[in-house]
């Protein structure tokens, strides 16, 4: 343009190459994926409330209920785990697929993923109705401490919600992504979030249930 | 307009395969570990740093953090750590609670 030229160096770039008009990032991901990232650490740091309260609560109480015996709470747990974990490599392999151009594969190895979260949350409501039966409420059980039925349920119930939504969020992304409506980047963003749920078990597998194993 | 996403190149499945192998087996340390006779100060010492490093292989490999740019990690993790610190700075105090409680 004539007034570009006339000034030369004034514009150090045409509108086109702007690095506002987007797709530059100094993290050389596209946005969403950066969005996804963020809301991560964000939900890492709510559910790390959630356990230092959890923790103090425990820690400040005497006779805290260890009612997790090996069989078979510690071993339904521990099974649980199995399966998260597991989900944790399914999704890997299906967000690896579409770099080999496999739409089919991905999305099947998304289902294998969500499968694995279906299971996790029937074996979680089991126990969870299995405690129930034994008549833990939420400010009463016939152990000891009130809160251990608030703050157990609080807290893996905030994460069983989180599998459940990952189960939505993992199908409908695998539902799309077959029918070419989702990209790669939609699979591996889907991902980032399964592996997140993976890793708030992490810790609240032995800080809930390990710190509570009856082994007397 | 497509951004680059920083790495294009497709792991082996097998690093994959070793990453979830060892989680298993921390997973496997760490149940036994709950039946032995320890301190719950030792306990909890052991199994939070059993978490973190599981934690660290989830997030490094499956989510892909070491191999994306640095400015990414380093973006992201130093702020949520620093926060969870700053959190658990009051954890103490449960500690003074219980010394309280009247015996």
């Amino acid at each position: 343009m004539a007034s570009q030229e006339a000034m030369p160096g004034l514009h150090s770039a045409t509108a086109a190459e702007s690095v506002w008009s987007g797709g530059v990032s100094p993290y050389a991901v596209v946005p969403k994926k950066l969005g996804m990232w963020l809301f991560i650490v964000s939900d890492a740091i709510t559910f790390a409330s959630l356990i230092l309260a959890y923790s103090y609560i425990r820690v400040a109480s005497e006779n805290w209920p260890r009612p997790f015996a090996f069989w078979p709470s510690i071993i339904n747990a521990t099974v649980m785990t199995i399966v998260l974990l597991t989900g944790s490599i399914t999704v890997v392999m299906a967000v690896r697929a579409p770099k080999m151009d496999q739409r089919g594969t991905a999305a099947r190895w998304l289902m294998a993923t969500i499968a694995g979260g279906i299971l996790f949350d029937v074996l979680h409501i089991h126990e969870w109705l299995g405690l129930i039966g034994e008549g833990v409420r939420l400010f009463k059980n016939p152990w000891g401490v009130p809160m251990f039925g608030a703050s157990f349920f609080a807290l893996t119930g905030l994460h069983m919600l989180h599998v459940t939504i990952g189960v939505v969020y993992l199908g409908v992304i695998a539902w799309g992504f077959k029918r070419s409506k989702f990209t790669a980047d939609d699979v591996e963003i889907s991902g980032l979030y399964w592996h997140f749920v993976d890793l708030v078990w992490m810790f609240l597998f032995p800080l809930i249930y390990l710190l509570a194993a009856r082994t007397a | 307009m497509q951004a680059t996403t920083g790495r294009e190149h497709i792991e082996p499945r097998r690093i994959f395969l070793i990453v979830w192998g060892w989680l298993l087996v921390l997973t496997g340390v760490e149940t036994v570990l709950a039946y032995q006779r320890l301190e719950l100060k030792v306990m909890l010492a052991v199994l939070m740093t059993l978490s973190i490093v599981k934690a660290s292989l989830i997030i490094s490999y499956f989510m892909h953090l070491r191999y994306e740019r640095r400015s990414l990690a380093l973006t992201l993790m130093p702020a949520m750590v620093f926060v969870m610190a700053m959190l658990f700075i009051v954890f103490p105090d449960s500690i003074r609670l219980l010394k309280m409680r009247p015996h």
